[in-house]
């Protein structure tokens, strides 16, 4: 059976997607395919880039420029980590996280997954896999991206060679055995002359599968969250105190992952105090249930000290609540970690002080290979060990991603540090 | 708990017949379906409201910037969403650049008087009048000045975070900003230094004098705030709909008549059917020719229009490649 058959195409739905690989990979004029073919290119932004093209003396419009840069960057020539573009088909409506490659690729790609659904890794049909497509995969991995696509790229120029594209495929498979993939689909294309991105074209007729549009719109998107566990982190607690509302006492957050029903049992952690849902309260009336990743306001039968940073779970689903855990941490910032400072974990609604205190080791990201390391740098990976001030109430990330990951921010400039995934308890 | 299989046919993606090599290196988790997969706009919706009670609960001093225009009027859909039965927890703040016109300065007061919550205008006339904005004319575009009266409300009021209404399909600067956008004491956006944003989880803190710029609708698109607007029965300045307004041709663009904006020589004025697809200063925002007299037809237009909505209508956009991005640098919003 087919989980396509299943998804009711009644409402559009939304899939993030992040495109890997760089500028020479063609990774600039896939985007501009993909928007071009789809008709989501406006008549102004082309006589815009025709203008451009023509300046630079190229024959035909260079779709590339699409994703040309600001001023600030071609200045100072750096790249920002992070541009998002937005189109739609009559199926699907499409978030594309676009991070450039070079320098820096460990932090920009890190980022635009944290939220994609897939990752599109690009690879040139004439270098085959690269040791970057290795790293890509890895990341793709690391952040838990349900869906990859390896593009092959380029096969105009191997002569849209089947047997070019199988070796390929074959080899990324052996590269990637041991990585945390679960979906993986190969497409050979050529993003230059549109073949297999949204049109089939003619050069392609040996492969049967689908093209990268088709594969975009039909690709399930239901089970990319955690469907099982309830957890709602409290945001808010409303209290109006108006007449009207005057006992009122609910608590404001998003259903991040699972399900709730009126009269499910409840627990208040880290307090561990429990109770029932009362009402389930949204502006458009109370409603009998609801599912991740709805925002609501609960009510609950009793009169429990609920505030911010609190999360409501279920008892037959329960997480860890601990001040010492362990995590994949990527260094994001041009300041090194430094061991011996506290820094604050921001961790679902709840702010909390932290140690790193211990580095277990630092990853090769090219081979994979494991490091002893005392600092960390920018576009470090590494497991650590923490220490946290106040409980934290969580899951690993891999099977949640929304109770299993952190951000941890430098108490002086304030700056976003690094990002964090939470491992599996050990033993 | 968890179910464990080898064989999971029912989720091996839908690229399985892609030249057979579709492979599943490991067991997978089961996850239970779930009764009703959101749709686009209502995943947008619950990513909104959560944005903005993250503003709420992390922003000691925030305020919403409502216009009168169509993506500020989401904008408080989103917070009587996020909110009620309580109130919102900010003010509503409109930077009026003195040449709005008049329906819009209308239906934002009586919009206010509905939601009962607070508005405060921050006057660029009192700008100009404290000598804060120099103008060249009386009739220029005060688009460009609204950012000092934007940074000087700011520092009056205290305020640490303020909503907006931009999204990022709008112009590619907008497309690299973050959420949550750090601007320094001098209300400046830099491109190159932002902090990073990853998953849902936003950084908000800033010191005293610098401030947060929050814009909840970031990953909407044109259609989807009147798909929005349609769904919610949002009411709209009716400037949005198509009427008779006498125009000229300036540039590539129409520009309405008014009283500032008057014919040059040569410039011959025209009785045409136009709406605004932006509501912004009266003397560049250019209308289009337009027959849609409801909303569903401004979807259906909106659904198959091929110049993007700056492009069509916001002539201090097209002054040069870059003009959007040099007015965020400089504090815009």
């Amino acid at each position: 059976m087919s989980a396509i058959e299943n998804i009711s195409f009644d409402h559009s739905e939304l899939l993030r997607f992040i495109t890997a690989g760089s500028v020479d990979d063609g990774k600039s004029t896939l985007i501009g395919r993909l928007l071009h073919d789809s008709k989501s290119i406006f008549e102004d932004q082309l006589s815009a880039i025709t203008h451009t093209s023509r300046k630079r003396g190229m024959e035909a419009v260079d779709l590339s420029l699409l994703t040309d840069g600001l001023q600030a960057e071609r200045e100072q020539g750096i790249t920002i980590d992070v541009a998002y573009r937005y189109f739609a088909t009559p199926k699907r409506k499409f978030i594309i996280a676009d991070t450039p490659g070079h320098e820096q690729y460990t932090r920009n790609m890190v980022t635009g997954a944290s939220t994609a659904n897939l990752a599109i890794i690009l690879i040139d049909a004439r270098k085959g896999v690269l040791t970057q497509s290795r790293r890509h995969a890895y990341l793709a991995s690391l952040v838990g991206i349900p869906h990859l696509v390896v593009a092959v790229n380029k096969m105009d120029l191997v002569d849209y060679s089947q047997d070019v594209f199988e070796r390929i495929c074959q080899e990324f498979h052996r590269f990637v055995a041991g990585l945390n993939l679960k979906n993986i689909a190969y497409i050979p294309m050529s993003a230059l002359n549109g073949d297999m991105v949204v049109e089939r074209g003619n050069n392609l007729g040996w492969y049967e599968g689908m093209t990268l549009m088709d594969l975009l719109e039909k690709v399930p998107v239901d089970h990319d969250i955690n469907l099982e566990d309830f957890r709602f982190p409290v945001q808010l607690v409303c209290r109006p105190q108006t007449e009207e509302w005057h006992d009122f006492r609910g608590y404001m957050g998003r259903i991040e992952s699972g399900s709730i029903s009126v009269g499910d049992e409840v627990q208040v952690l880290p307090s561990g105090l429990t109770s029932r849902i009362k009402e389930i309260v949204t502006y458009e009336g109370n409603v009998e249930d609801a599912v991740a990743p709805q925002s609501v306001t609960l009510t609950i039968e009793d009169h429990l000290d609920i505030s911010r940073g609190d999360m409501l779970v279920k008892i037959s689903q329960l997480p860890q609540v601990t001040k010492e855990f362990d995590a994949m941490l990527c260094w994001l910032s041009e300041q090194s970690l430094d061991p011996r400072r506290k820094y604050l974990i921001k961790h679902s609604t709840r702010l909390v002080k932290a140690v790193i205190s211990r580095i277990e080791y630092r990853l090769d990201i090219n081979t994979l290979k494991h490091e002893a390391a005392d600092i960390l740098k920018m576009n470090d990976i590494a497991r650590v060990s923490l220490k946290v001030h106040q409980p934290l109430v969580w899951d690993a990330y891999q099977r949640n991603h929304a109770t299993g990951s952190f951000i941890v921010i430098d108490e002086v400039t304030n700056n976003t540090v690094a990002a964090g995934m939470i491992c599996p308890s050990k033993g | 708990m968890d179910v464990i299989l080898n064989q999971m046919d029912e989720f091996a993606p839908v690229a399985g017949p892609v030249a057979g090599l579709v492979m599943k290196n490991e067991p997978m988790v089961i996850k239970r379906r779930v009764a009703r997969q959101l749709s686009h706009l209502e995943a947008l919706e619950s990513e909104a409201i959560h944005i903005m009670r993250e503003v709420a609960a992390e922003c000691a001093n925030p305020a919403l910037l409502f216009s009168g225009g169509k993506d500020s009027i989401v904008l408080l859909r989103l917070a009587e969403k996020a909110f009620r039965p309580g109130r919102f927890p900010f003010p509503l703040m409109h930077v009026d650049t003195g040449h709005n016109f008049p329906e819009v300065i209308e239906f934002r007061d009586r919009r206010v008087k509905q939601l009962g919550e607070r508005l405060i205008v921050a006057s660029m006339e009192d700008s100009i009048k404290q000598g804060r904005v120099v103008l060249r004319s009386e009739n220029q575009s005060r688009n460009p000045f609204q950012s000092v009266t934007l940074l000087d409300a700011i520092a009056e009021h205290g305020f640490d975070a303020c909503i907006g209404g931009a999204r990022r399909d709008e112009e590619k600067a907008r497309a690299k900003e973050r959420i949550f956008s750090f601007r320094d004491e001098f209300g400046q956006w830099d491109p190159k230094n932002q902090r990073p944003e990853l998953w849902d989880l936003y950084n908000a803190r800033v010191h005293p004098g610098e401030n947060i710029r929050v814009f909840p609708i970031s990953n909407w698109t044109e259609l989807d705030v009147w798909e929005y607007i349609s769904r919610e029965g949002l009411e709209v300045p009716h400037i949005y709909f198509a009427h008779r307004r006498d125009v000229i041709r300036r540039g590539s663009g129409l520009l309405p008549i008014s009283h500032l904006v008057q014919p040059k020589e040569g410039e011959k004025v025209e009785n045409l059917m136009v709406r605004f697809r932006t509501v912004g200063d009266m003397s560049c925002t250019c209308p289009v020719e337009s027959t849609a007299v409801g909303i569903g037809e401004i979807i259906a237009e909106t659904a198959v229009t091929r110049i993007t909505e700056r492009g069509a209508t916001r002539m201090d956009d097209q002054t040069s490649e870059a003009s959007m991005e040099l007015r965020k640098r400089e504090g815009y919003f």
